[in-house]
């Protein structure tokens, strides 16, 4: 691979003379206190960080503004952005820790910005935000290093990461070959934002997602035979073979859909939010805090439901969180191509709530980021907006042959594979051996086959259940010329009449 | 979203004669809209008009007689047992709404407008004090995110009301009430039922203009999974609101503009009307007349002209807009075997074209001519008074129509 033409001057904000990094570390001072961040931080990165980290935590911003300021073509993003002289599959951020928030969330930006420099002992003036790292070097020295997940729960993500890949993979396969149809978007890279996050969401909380939804049924705990059922079209599947692909639903599970439009799920999971919110106030049902969460994309955040949610959400404190999956492609339209400001998280403070930017291929800093949010929701603190640096190893869907992304940017994704990096940090943090994360691989392995298998022998759906489910209450199918409701003659039940 | 106007022009609808028009006594203007404070001029839905305060449209008084030739429609069952109590539409659409509310605490308004300033309409005036800024949340103006969230709403449990403050306001909601409203009950395999009530004034006012003047039943009707009712009398909206609420259905209640402030005597006692079910409005032998909302009362208006030339249309108010109720209309086309369609819709694509189809496909032996279907020019409506009585279907056309089938 080789040298990424990384170069210290766009990798640190040192540069005190450009107007424009000055601005840009007031901008994340900003995020920062609007984050409610306390910088005391106690934990370190979860992957090896013996380089300095000179970038803010949440964000190489100053790669990207240069990426915005230089090219508008995608293809030059990978060549400047990342320091690949490194060996590790680190990411260049270390996580963003809150503290538990001492005041109330501050209504004006402006505020924060004045009194942000009593609060924190940033130092500012030069503009660099190289003492952010220092303060967490000077921390790690002192304490012993604490890890970020116990082994169970290290099990647990690997585990829902390699369920996850492998049943994408085996999608990928099973298409090929002719068991499914249609439109089939795989989730393969971006594992650890629907890991990361949903696997700290109870039973009762809700997940909205979008057309690329296999993998957030997963996590949510929707069966891999229902949802693999569910894409062959058969009678089993979750959906009864009715929804495919796009439209994974679950009563059981909470989880509201599998969307074709991009954004249309959004509106939906505000509503679920909305209901939490109802229950709690008007029902009085005091422990309800169920949490809603939305998975969307990049291209999504270009669109008006986006903004409309992103209102309505901050208006009335709903327990929601925005999670935007930013893998910078909408299919062959390059996210920095497509929006007049590519930073998503900002777009958060200006609705008026946190904006927080996270390395979305790192599990462990995406489940920290979630933890805060989620914890925020839940104590009705109000809606988040979470962007996840992501990228997805496949093209767009399986009928997109891939040919606009620079081999050289998939390559840098590549190395930073989740699971790769989870199984790294396990076995290097001694909390899981060789054999058991292969152990695991098998039985994942064996998870895949045996819904592939049931979903082969699953029956079709009949005729008969062409009109079932139309309406909740058949009856709205009307009225028949015999005076009887249509729903009671027997040829409609056989799926044979006509409506 | 321009000036909106409250229904006042009610009472200048009933008479054709275009030099009747009714001056309003009072006109404020807001900043964001104007609206017309419902004067004090009431219609009766059985056509007599009564004025008590303003003088200068007493004329009409005597141009309007009862246009029910006989006491047999349904909603006169409402004076029939016990006294019960006089209201206007908006009104009865109220209580009809006010009493689900109290009756199941999850039932909630959202719409623009709908919770301080009461509704555009004055539909859900109060409630938000009764009840709490949640249960009747004012949104921002985002309709397609708003009803979005009512659909979410719905799938989790509350039963939401949404109010597009003008039907044709709900285009922009389009995507949310076709792709999720629609058919997210059949996409999810049935595991998610959407029991949610999508409601607002559309129709042709009073020269409010060509998009304060839509139709949308033409443009929702082939949206799987809805259901779409047309009120038209107070009693049958109360009935109406009351029964979409309860069902578990999603159902779209289309209300008009011009009919807010008809006032009739409705049933103290709980009652709902079959969503659906059409309603007969004035049996006779000669035609079926099939119409919905306000060209109800052209067509009773012109029902007294024909009943003067000899003639017994049976005019039936259909209600039900998705899906038809074929049983009333067959028993009807079987009895009489000639049908003239009266609709507000446009000629292309409206329902009276939907009903049309599905008439000839039914009833073709029983029909002795063509079905004859009256709707709106296919014009966006203008704001000159003159033309845009000539967009809708008058009174007289109806008449020339019946004539020219019944011969």
């Amino acid at each position: 691979m080789g040298r990424m033409g990384f170069s210290p001057k766009h990798a640190c904000l040192t540069d005190e003379k450009d107007p424009n990094r000055q601005k840009i570390t007031n901008l994340t001072s900003c995020l920062l206190v609007s984050c409610q961040l306390n910088l005391h931080c106690e934990v370190r990165p979860p992957f090896s960080s013996k380089f300095p980290l000179p970038f803010f935590p949440s964000l190489p911003i100053g790669t990207k503004a240069t990426k915005m300021s230089t090219a508008f073509s995608a293809a030059n993003f990978s060549t400047q952005s990342f320091p690949l002289n490194h060996t590790s599959t680190t990411s260049h951020d270390s996580p963003l820790v809150f503290a538990k928030p001492t005041s109330q969330f501050l209504r004006s930006t402006r505020k924060l910005r004045l009194s942000s420099s009593s609060k924190l002992n940033l130092n500012r003036r030069s503009g660099t935000v190289v003492a952010v790292s220092d303060v967490v070097k000077q921390k790690k020295s002192k304490s012993t290093p604490t890890l970020l997940i116990t082994k169970e729960e290290g099990l647990e993500l690997y585990e829902d990461m390699v369920l996850g890949r492998a049943f994408e993979d085996m999608c990928a396969q099973m298409y090929y070959r002719g068991k499914m149809f249609g439109f089939v978007h795989l989730y393969n890279g971006q594992e650890a934002v629907s890991t990361g996050f949903i696997k700290l969401l109870k039973q009762q909380d809700s997940v909205v997602s979008t057309y690329r939804d296999h993998v957030h049924a997963l996590s949510k705990g929707v069966p891999a035979r229902a949802v693999m059922s569910e894409l062959f079209g058969k009678t089993t599947g979750c959906c009864r073979g009715q929804g495919g692909s796009m439209h994974m639903f679950s009563r059981e599970h909470n989880l509201l859909g599998g969307f074709a439009f991009i954004g249309e799920g959004i509106p939906v999971a505000t509503g679920a939010a909305f209901t939490s919110k109802y229950k709690r106030e008007v029902l009085k049902e005091a422990d309800c805090d169920h949490v809603t969460l939305a998975f969307f994309g990049d291209g999504t955040c270009n669109n008006g439901q986006f903004f409309e949610c992103l209102n309505m959400a901050a208006l009335w404190k709903l327990p929601i969180v925005f999670v935007v999956e930013n893998n910078l492609w909408a299919i062959g339209m390059s996210h920095l191509r497509s929006t007049s400001d590519p930073q998503i998280y900002k777009k958060g403070p200006a609705f008026g709530m946190p904006g927080i930017h996270v390395d979305g291929m790192d599990v462990l800093k995406v489940r920290e980021v979630a933890k805060e949010a989620i914890g925020r929701a839940r104590r009705g603190e109000g809606p988040t907006l979470v962007e996840c640096e992501t990228y997805r190893f496949r093209g767009h869907s399986l009928a997109d042959p891939d040919e606009l992304r620079d081999p050289a940017e998939k390559a840098h994704y590549a190395a930073r594979d989740p699971i790769t990096a989870l199984k790294k940090y396990l076995t290097e943090n001694n909390l899981a051996s060789d054999a058991e994360l292969k152990a695991i691989d098998k039985k994942i392995d064996e998870v895949v086959e045996d819904a592939v298998e049931f979903a082969d022998e699953s029956p079709v759906p009949p005729r008969s259940q062409l009109l079932e489910n139309v309406f909740a209450d058949p009856k709205g199918f009307g009225i028949g010329p015999d005076g009887r409701y249509r729903c009671e003659d027997p040829k409609f039940t056989e799926g044979t009449a006509h409506v | 979203m321009a000036a909106i106007f409250q229904g006042v022009g009610a009472a200048a609808t009933l008479s054709s004669s275009p030099s009747n028009s009714f001056v309003p006594k009072k006109f404020l203007t807001s900043p964001r809209r104007s609206f017309c404070v419902p004067s004090s001029v009431v219609v009766r839905s059985d056509g007599s008009v009564n004025f008590d305060l303003n003088s200068k449209s007493r004329r009409a008084q005597q141009l309007v007689a009862n246009a029910v030739a006989t006491k047999a429609d349904s909603s006169a069952a409402s004076s029939s047992s016990n006294p019960g109590h006089e209201l206007l539409l908006f009104e009865a659409l109220r209580e009809g709404l006010e009493e689900e509310m109290e009756r199941d605490p999850c039932v909630c308004v959202m719409g623009e407008d709908v919770g301080h300033y009461g509704g555009s309409y004055k539909v859900t005036k109060d409630l938000a004090k009764k009840f709490g800024d949640l249960r009747v949340l004012d949104t921002p103006i985002a309709e397609n995110s708003f009803t979005g969230m009512g659909i979410g709403a719905a799938m989790t449990g509350l039963r939401p009301v949404v109010e597009g403050m003008n039907m044709g306001f709900l285009l922009l909601a389009f995507n949310q009430i076709s792709n999720n409203c629609g058919m997210l009950h059949y996409t999810s395999g049935g595991q998610f039922t959407i029991p949610i009530v999508i409601r607002g004034p559309g129709g042709v006012g009073r020269q409010l203009g060509a998009e304060h003047s839509q139709r949308l039943e033409s443009y929702f009707q082939s949206i799987p999974g809805i259901q779409m009712v047309a009120c038209s009398t107070p009693y049958n909206a109360k009935g109406l609101m009351k029964a979409a609420i309860r069902s578990e259905n999603p159902v779209i209640l289309f209300e008009h503009v011009l009919l807010y402030n008809l006032k009739e005597r409705i049933p103290d006692e709980d009652y709902i009307c079959n969503l659906e079910e059409a309603e007969m409005v004035r049996p006779g032998e000669h035609v079926t007349i099939l119409t919905y909302s306000r060209m109800r009362y052209h067509v009773m208006q012109a029902a007294k002209t024909l009943v003067n030339k000899g003639y017994d249309p049976e005019v039936i108010d259909i209600r039900s807009l998705k899906p038809f109720d074929l049983y009333t209309i067959g028993n009807s086309v079987k009895k009489t075997h000639r049908v003239l369609i009266v609709e507000e819709c446009m000629r292309t694509g409206g329902i009276g074209a939907s009903l049309t189809a599905a008439i000839t496909e039914n009833f073709n032996d029983y029909l002795d001519a063509p079905i004859m279907c009256l709707s709106s020019q296919d014009v966006p409506t203008p704001y000159a008074g003159t033309l845009e009585e000539w967009t809708v279907v008058q009174p007289a056309q109806i008449v020339t129509a019946v004539e020219q089938l019944c011969q």
